[in-house]
């Protein structure tokens, strides 16, 4: 379980985090839903302790990351996969080579192994037979999906995905998003996933939080946060509503 | 008046403040150096990015280097008699200053560079947050291969330009302006020590500690999207010659 509490960042004058608090809970999906700009990927940075929090802390199986230097804080995130919101590919290294990245780096898999899972996670986000590809040779979306087949790549026990669908086709969303669950449900893995997609939210979550104004303002499961009467989630979900008629 | 002096101490100011900062990164560097594993996969990787880019550039500088110091001590030996002396400046000035100067000033350009562009990039790009996100260092991944293979690499390329440009003046002493080959290259010979090249490769090494340093320095602060890498590559390459010719000037002082 990831638990949250009271954490504050501010960059210069900007307060971006205001007292966030929350709970994850350990082999479900939590989604993290929220307006543009409100701060949603740097919640995630703090999760896996890319930036360090003003006040407050993060505790990830009772210890609290935002605390752990060097070799505890890189233990704790080698229990980590995360796709960041552009992917954040390795544009000096093919497809393949960024999937196989992490099992190069912290397995002790033979060659022919690690080629094998990433054969296969590429095929799992829709891109097989694409390993010689260079990154700065596939669209937006591939270059997500390939993130995410990185992200996956050595089964972590949390996953961290900031907008897994946006600039996805319908279809290859719906497919993202199945493999979401898929996986999540075959290996009881963490899911912590940000979107501004409504519809992607109540696909995938368990649990769906509200980020605004720096503070988390309902939480639920998808049935409770749909009967929210926070002005705010109503706003979105009923703009969300109407894209889908 | 007051405004320019002002502008000048808060250069100054800004200098020290950045080789400070370096200091630490030197220091952070050599620590992540000494634990296993050691990454010479990485570290092959980067001596042969660093010498086959830069090779064809020394060779020609450092060949017309020695060519024109040829020429240019030839005129001046020639009023007293002196011609035959034309090998050993030459020699001297290539192995103790010129070769190690320009070849690092040459590979700041090709290599440094580089260094700050692509690292720059992989910080605006998130890639540098990817990597601590996996666990991985990026200064082990990163900037300890670039800073070794710089230190191995420009010594190597400096005994390259050492020999071209001591070729070059030949050719123009003895072959073009018909000096005595025999007495060119005896008093050669005669006085120019080991020891010379020897303080010219360690002068060599720490350039190229110097310029890679920097060059992943400046890459590695990178802020501002695509200007910032520009901003940065630009920067490195001023702040590394101006740090190398300062370093040069230290470094003779205590050798010879
Ligand atoms: N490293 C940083 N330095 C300064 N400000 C930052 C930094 N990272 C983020 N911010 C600021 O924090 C705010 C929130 O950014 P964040 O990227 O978390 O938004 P977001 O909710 O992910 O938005 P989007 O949906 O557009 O991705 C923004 O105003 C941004 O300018
Ligand atoms: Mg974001």
């Amino acid at each position: 379980m990831i638990e949250i509490k009271g954490l504050h960042k501010t960059f210069g004058e900007q307060k971006v985090l205001d007292g966030v608090a929350l709970q994850i809970d350990k082999g479900r999906t939590t989604v993290i839903l929220g307006g543009s700009g409100v701060g949603k990927s740097v919640l995630l940075k703090h999760i896996i302790g890319l930036l360090r929090p003003d006040r407050g802390e993060i505790r990830i199986e009772g210890l609290d990351i935002t605390r752990l230097e060097g070799k505890d804080l890189n233990e704790m995130r080698k229990k980590f996969g995360m796709l960041f919101q552009e992917a954040a590919l390795f544009d000096s290294m093919t497809v393949g080579a960024n999937v196989a990245f992490p099992l190069r780096e912290h397995t002790k898999l033979k060659e022919k192994e690690i080629k094998e899972i990433v054969a296969q996670k590429l095929e799992q986000v829709g891109l097989e037979g694409l390993e010689e590809k260079m990154p700065a040779e596939l669209s937006g979306g591939m270059k997500r999906r390939v993130g995410l087949a990185r992200a996956l790549s050595l089964d972590p026990e949390i996953v961290l995905v900031d907008e897994p669908t946006s600039g996805l086709d319908p279809v290859m969303a719906e497919a993202i998003e199945e493999l979401i669950i898929e996986t999540q449900r075959r290996l009881g893995e963490t899911f912590v996933v940000i979107t501004h997609d409504i519809h992607t939210a109540f696909h995938i979550g368990h649990k769906i939080a509200m980020l605004h104004d720096g503070r988390i303002v309902e939480e639920g499961s998808p049935k409770a946060f749909r009967r929210s009467s926070n002005p705010v989630v109503q706003a979105f979900l009923a703009r969300g509503e109407e894209k889908e008629v | 008046m007051l405004k320019a002096i002002n502008a000048v101490g808060e250069g100054v100011a800004g200098y020290l403040r950045e080789m400070g900062r370096m200091f630490l990164l030197l220091l952070n560097t050599i620590r992540w150096s000494l634990y296993p594993p050691f990454r010479f996969d990485l570290l092959f990787q980067q001596m042969e990015r660093v010498g086959v880019k830069s090779i064809l550039v020394v060779v020609l500088t450092g060949a017309f280097t020695g060519m024109v110091m040829g020429l240019q001590t030839f005129y001046a030996t020639r009023k007293f008699g002196a011609e035959t002396m034309v090998g050993v400046t030459v020699a001297l000035a290539m192995t103790r200053e010129l070769g190690p100067v320009l070849t690092s000033i040459m590979v700041t350009g090709r290599a440094g560079s580089a260094m700050a562009a692509e690292i720059g990039t992989m910080r605006v790009t998130e890639q540098i947050d990817a990597l601590f996100a996996m666990a991985v260092n990026p200064i082990k991944y990163l900037i300890v291969p670039r800073v070794m293979a710089s230190i191995v690499v420009v010594p190597i390329l400096t005994i390259i330009a050492d020999f071209v440009g001591i070729v070059g003046g030949y050719f123009v002493g003895v072959i073009i302006l018909r000096i005595n080959a025999g007495a060119y290259v005896a008093n050669m010979e005669k006085y120019v020590d080991l020891d010379d090249i020897y303080n010219g490769l360690i002068k060599a090494a720490v350039f190229g500690l110097i310029l890679s340093l920097v060059g992943c320095y400046k890459g590695f602060t990178t802020t501002g999207g695509a200007e910032g890498v520009g901003k940065a590559t630009t920067q490195s390459v001023v702040l590394a010659a101006v740090t190398i010719l300062m370093a040069d000037y230290i470094l003779t002082a205590v050798m010879f």
